[in-house]
C-alpha cells in the first residue's frame, strides 16, 4: 500500500479499462481522494442516508438504524417477561393465594420463559452485534443488510404472533422447552403447543439470518491492516457466537419442526407408540438448548472485555488466551446437553462423561476470569457505572457457575432436579452472565449511539438496586429449593413453611423490577438532556470511538486502518486511512480473511421495501401453517414474488458495475 | 480525530470470484447452517432405527429406482454445472446463457422424478415413525431442490436482460454453481439411508 497517489483529484468520470468478459464498463463517479471533509460528508450522506418519510423508514438497511430498533423491541420484551415474573412472584408471595389459577400459571412461567429466551436474551446480543461489529472492524454496514433487515422484520412478527397469541389465550403453556408428550397431539389438544413451536421458526430464522452476516462482516468487512490477531475481543466474541449459532439453531428449528409435523399431519416421530421416541425431543432441542447458553454468554464476555482494559487504564491481559477461551468454550459447548437430561435414566457412562465435559467448561471460562482481573490488578482502575455492572457480573456469574459445577455432578442433579435450586442456578448464571454485562454495556456503548451521557450518579444507584435486588429475589431460591419446592407450581400449602421466604422473594422481585425502571428514566434523561458525549468519552481504543457519536449514516468519512488492537490508542496523532471509494454508490471496502488486505471494492445494498414485504409474506406462511399444512403451498407464491423483488437489480449504482 | 492518508485503495476491482467474495462466504454460511439441520435430521432417522431393534417397523422396502434415477441426474448434473462454472469466472455471457438454460433443466428433470419417488417409500408418513422419518428426509431434501432449482430460473432469466452483463451477476453465477453441489452432495446420504439402510437390516 502506498500513499504516493493520493494526491490526484478523481473526481473526473473514468471509465473502468480493467474490466474483462461480457461486463458493462464500470460508469465511474467521484472518489474520496482528496476531497476536503465538508464536500465528502454532503456526498457520503447524500448516498448513505436512510430514505425520508414512512416508506423510507421501513425500507432502511443501515445497521444502526435496525439495531436501534432491535434493541429497542427486545428491551420492551424485557419488560414484558419482567411483568410476567412479577405476576407470579405476587401469586407465590404467600400460601395459597388465588390471584393466578394454574392454567394461566402455566402460561405466565410459559410465557416468561420464551420471551426472555427468545425475544429478549438473544435478540439483543445480537442487536449489540449488528451494531457494534461494523463499527468496530471499520466498515460502512453489515454485510447483507437486507438480509439483516429481514431478520429484524421476522423477529418481529414472531414476537407480536407470541404476545398475541397470550392475549387471546392462547399462549404456550407447555413450558420454555415444551417437552413432548406434554406439548404433543394426545396431551395438548389446541393450538397453544403450535404458537410455540412456530414462534421459535421465526425467531430462530431471524438470529440465524444475523449470524451469517455477522460472520462474513468479520470474515470480509474489516478495516485494511486488522489481521486475525487485531481483531478486538468484543468482535471475536460475536464471530464465535454467531458460528455456535449456525451450528445450534437448526436443532431447535428441526425439533419444531418435527413437533409440529407431529401435531398437524399425524407423524409419529415423537410418538413410542408407533416407533418414536420422546427422549429424541430432548436430544435435539437441547444439543440447541445448551449451547443457547453461551449463545447468550459469550457476547456478554466481549462486552465485559471491551469495558475492562478502558477502566483499568491498559490494554487487556491475555489477549491471546481470551480468544482461545473463547473458541473453547464454543467447541465446548456442544458437548454438554445431556446434563439436562441427567434425571431421563440416561446409561450411566453417558451421564458421567457429560459431567466430565460440564465440569472441562469450567476451565477456559475460568482463564478468561483471571485474564480480566489480571488486567485489572495491573491497570490503574477508574470505577465507572460500567465497571460497577463488570464487578456485579463477576460476583453473581461465579455463584452462578459453582452451583452449574455442582450440577453437573448426576447425584446431587437428581436430588434438585426441577427444584427452585435449578432456578436460582440459572438465574444467577443468565443475569449475572449476561443481564449485568449488557447493562455495564448499556452505560458504556450509550454515549456512542446517542452522543449524550447517562447519569453517573443514577447509574450507581441503579446498580446497588440491581445488586441487592437480584440477590434478594434469587438467592434464597437455592434454599427454599433444596428445602423441596419443585418449580413451575402456581402455589402451595402453608403447613409446608415456604411462606416467608417466598415473601422475602417477591419483595426482592420488586426491587430488582424498579431498579429497571431506573434503568429506562436514566436512559430517557440521558438521552434529553444528558451531557453532550463527544466521539470518544471514555478515552477508549477500538474504531467504534473514532467516528462521531452518534456515528453518521456512512460510519467512517474514510475507511479506517488498523494497526494495532486498539488503534485509538496506538494512533494518537492522526488515524490512518484508506482512500479511493466511490462517493455517490454505497462503496465500501472488502478485505482478505486472514491479513484483511484490501481486496475489493464492493457495492453494499440499496435500501429496499422489498426485505420487509418478504418477512409479511413469511410471517403470514407461519400463522397460517398451525392451521393447515396447505399453507406452505400457499404461502410459496407470495414468498417467491418478494424474494425476486428482494433480488431484482433496480438499476441503482449499486446494482451496477 | 484527525486522518492520515496512509493507502489508496482506488484501483481495487469492483467484483471477485468465489472466496473473494462475501456472497461466497454467506453461501457456505447457509450451506453449513442447512447442512446440520441435514445432519441432525438423518441423526433422528439414526438414532429411531438403533432404539427399535425390529426397525423398518414390519413395513415394505421403498423401491429404489426412482430415488437412483435422481442420483444419477444429480451426479450428471455436475459435469456442465462445473462447465458453467469455468464460463462465469470468465464472464463469457453466450456460454453461461447456455449453460444456465441446460442447468434449469437439470434441475426440474430430478424434480419431476421425485414426484415419483414419494410413492415408492411404500409407506405414508403417518403410519409409524419410520415413514415419517422417510418422509421428513425426502421433503427436507426437496424443499432444497425446489428453492435452488427456482433460484437457478430467475437467475436464468436474469443473465439474458441488460443486468446479466455485470461482475457480480456472473458471482452469483458462480454461488448458484457452488449451491448447487451442496443440494447434489446432501442427496447422496440421504439417498443412502431412505434406500439402502432398510436393505441393510
Amino acid at each position: 500500500m502506498s500513499s504516493a497517489d493520493i494526491t490526484g483529484d478523481r473526481d473526473i468520470s473514468k471509465p473502468d479499462t480493467a474490466s474483462k468478459g461480457d461486463i458493462a464498463p464500470e460508469r465511474d463517479g467521484p472518489r474520496d481522494t482528496g476531497m476536503d471533509d465538508a464536500r465528502l460528508h454532503r456526498w457520503l450522506e447524500r448516498t448513505w442516508r436512510t430514505p425520508p418519510g414512512i416508506v423510507g423508514a421501513l425500507s432502511s438497511v443501515d445497521h444502526k438504524v435496525i439495531a436501534r430498533r432491535y434493541l429497542i423491541t427486545a428491551f420492551v420484551f424485557l419488560c414484558l417477561g419482567g411483568l410476567n415474573a412479577i405476576a407470579m412472584r405476587i401469586q407465590l408471595s404467600g400460601p395459597q393465594r388465588g390471584l393466578i389459577g394454574p392454567d394461566l400459571y402455566n402460561q405466565l412461567f410459559t410465557m416468561h420463559g420464551v420471551t426472555m429466551m427468545f425475544l429478549f436474551a438473544v435478540p439483543i446480543v445480537q442487536a449489540t452485534g449488528i451494531y457494534l461489529v461494523p463499527l468496530m472492524v471499520g466498515t460502512r454496514n453489515i454485510a447483507f443488510p437486507r438480509l439483516n433487515a429481514f431478520g429484524y422484520w421476522i423477529y418481529v412478527s414472531g414476537g407480536v404472533f407470541a404476545w398475541v397469541s397470550f392475549a387471546l389465550n392462547m399462549a404456550p403453556d407447555v413450558g420454555w422447552f415444551a417437552y413432548v408428550p406434554l406439548s404433543g397431539p394426545e396431551f395438548a389438544p389446541g393450538k397453544r403447543a403450535d404458537v410455540w413451536a412456530q414462534m421459535i421458526t421465526y425467531t430462530e430464522v431471524s438470529s440465524l439470518a444475523v449470524a451469517v452476516a455477522t460472520i462474513v462482516t468479520v470474515f470480509k468487512q474489516r478495516a485494511p491492516g486488522m489481521s486475525l490477531d487485531k481483531i478486538p475481543l468484543y468482535v471475536w466474541a460475536m464471530l464465535v457466537t454467531s458460528f455456535v449459532v449456525v451450528f445450534a439453531m437448526p436443532a431447535v428449528m428441526i425439533t419444531s419442526t418435527f413437533l409440529i409435523l407431529d401435531r398437524l399431519v399425524g407423524t409419529h416421530i415423537f410418538n413410542p407408540a408407533e416407533g418414536g421416541d420422546v427422549l429424541l425431543f430432548q436430544h435435539l432441542f437441547w444439543f440447541f438448548g445448551h449451547p443457547e447458553v453461551y449463545i447468550i454468554f459469550l457476547p456478554a464476555t466481549g462486552m465485559v472485555s471491551s469495558i475492562i482494559p478502558v477502566f483499568a487504564r491498559r490494554p487487556t491481559f491475555g489477549h491471546l488466551g481470551l480468544v482461545l477461551s473463547l473458541v473453547a468454550v464454543g467447541f465446548l459447548s456442544f458437548g454438554l446437553w445431556v446434563h439436562h437430561m441427567f434425571a431421563t435414566g440416561l446409561p450411566k457412562l453417558g451421564a458421567s462423561f457429560f459431567t466430565a465435559s460440564s465440569m472441562m467448561i469450567a476451565i477456559p471460562n475460568g482463564v478468561q476470569i483471571f485474564c480480566w482481573l489480571a488486567t485489572l490488578w495491573d491497570g490503574r482502575p477508574v470505577v465507572r457505572t460500567p465497571l460497577l455492572f463488570v464487578f456485579g457480573f463477576f460476583f453473581i456469574f461465579v455463584i452462578g457457575g459453582l452451583t452449574g459445577v455442582m450440577l453437573a455432578s448426576v447425584p446431587l442433579d437428581l436430588q434438585v432436579h426441577d427444584t427452585y435450586f435449578v432456578v436460582a442456578h440459572f438465574h444467577y448464571v443468565l443475569i449475572g452472565g449476561s443481564v449485568f454485562p449488557l447493562l455495564g454495556a448499556a452505560y458504556f456503548w450509550f454515549p456512542k449511539i446517542s452522543g449524550r451521557m447517562m447519569s453517573e450518579r443514577l447509574g450507581r444507584w441503579h446498580f446497588w438496586l440491581a445488586f441487592i435486588g437480584f440477590n434478594a429475589t434469587f438467592f434464597p431460591m437455592h434454599l427454599v429449593g433444596l428445602w423441596g419446592m419443585p418449580r413451575r407450581v402456581y402455589t402451595y400449602p402453608a403447613e409446608l413453611g415456604w411462606g416467608n421466604i417466598n415473601l422475602f422473594i417477591s419483595a426482592g422481585a420488586v426491587l430488582f423490577f424498579l431498579s429497571f425502571v431506573l434503568f429506562i428514566f436514566n436512559l430517557a434523561h440521558g438521552a434529553l438532556k444528558g451531557a453532550p458525549a463527544g466521539n470518544n468519552p471514555w478515552n477508549a481504543g477500538t474504531l467504534e470511538w473514532a467516528t462521531s457519536s452518534p456515528p453518521p449514516s456512512y460510519n467512517f468519512a474514510r475507511i479506517p486502518i488498523a494497526t494495532h488492537v486498539e488503534p485509538l490508542w496506538a494512533e494518537r496523532e492522526a488515524l490512518p486511512v484508506a482512500t479511493g471509494l466511490r462517493v455517490d454508490a454505497r462503496e465500501l471496502l472488502i478485505s482478505t480473511v486472514a491479513e484483511a488486505h484490501p481486496d475489493i471494492r464492493e457495492k453494499s445494498a440499496a435500501p429496499s421495501i422489498w426485505p420487509l414485504l418478504a418477512a409479511i409474506s413469511v410471517g403470514a406462511t407461519f400463522v397460517y401453517s398451525i392451521f393447515t399444512p396447505w399453507a406452505v403451498v400457499w404461502g410459496a407464491a407470495p414468498i417467491a414474488i418478494t424474494l425476486i423483488g428482494w433480488f431484482w437489480p433496480k438499476g441503482d449504482p449499486e446494482d451496477e458495475e | 480525530m484527525k486522518q492520515r492518508p496512509a493507502a489508496d485503495i482506488s484501483d481495487l476491482p469492483t467484483f471477485g470470484h468465489g472466496a473473494r467474495s462475501p456472497t461466497w462466504w454467506g453461501t457456505l454460511g447457509f450451506m453449513a447452517l442447512e447442512g446440520t439441520g441435514f445432519a441432525l435430521a438423518a441423526g433422528a432417522y439414526l438414532y429411531l432405527a438403533t432404539l427399535w431393534p425390529s426397525w423398518r417397523l414390519s413395513a415394505p422396502e421403498p423401491n429404489h429406482w426412482p430415488g437412483t434415477i435422481v442420483t444419477i441426474l444429480l451426479i450428471v448434473s455436475l459435469v456442465p454445472n462445473h462447465i458453467l462454472h469455468r464460463y462465469a469466472e470468465r464472464c463469457a455471457m453466450l456460454p453461461v446463457r447456455i449453460g444456465m438454460i441446460v442447468m434449469s433443466l437439470f434441475g426440474i428433470a430430478p424434480l419431476v422424478v421425485r414426484w415419483f419417488e414419494f410413492p415408492a417409500l411404500n409407506i405414508y408418513w403417518d403410519t409409524n415413525a419410520y415413514g415419517s422419518m422417510l418422509w421428513v428426509l425426502l421433503g427436507l431434501h426437496t424443499t432444497h431442490l425446489i428453492t435452488d432449482v427456482g433460484d437457478t430460473i430467475v437467475l436464468t432469466v436474469l443473465m439474458f436482460t441488460r443486468h446479466g452483463y455485470s461482475g457480480r451477476r456472473f458471482g452469483d453465477v458462480g454461488d448458484n454453481v457452488f449451491y448447487w453441489d451442496f443440494v447434489v452432495l446432501t442427496w447422496i446420504p440421504i439417498y443412502l439411508l431412505i434406500y439402502w439402510m432398510p436393505r441393510l437390516g
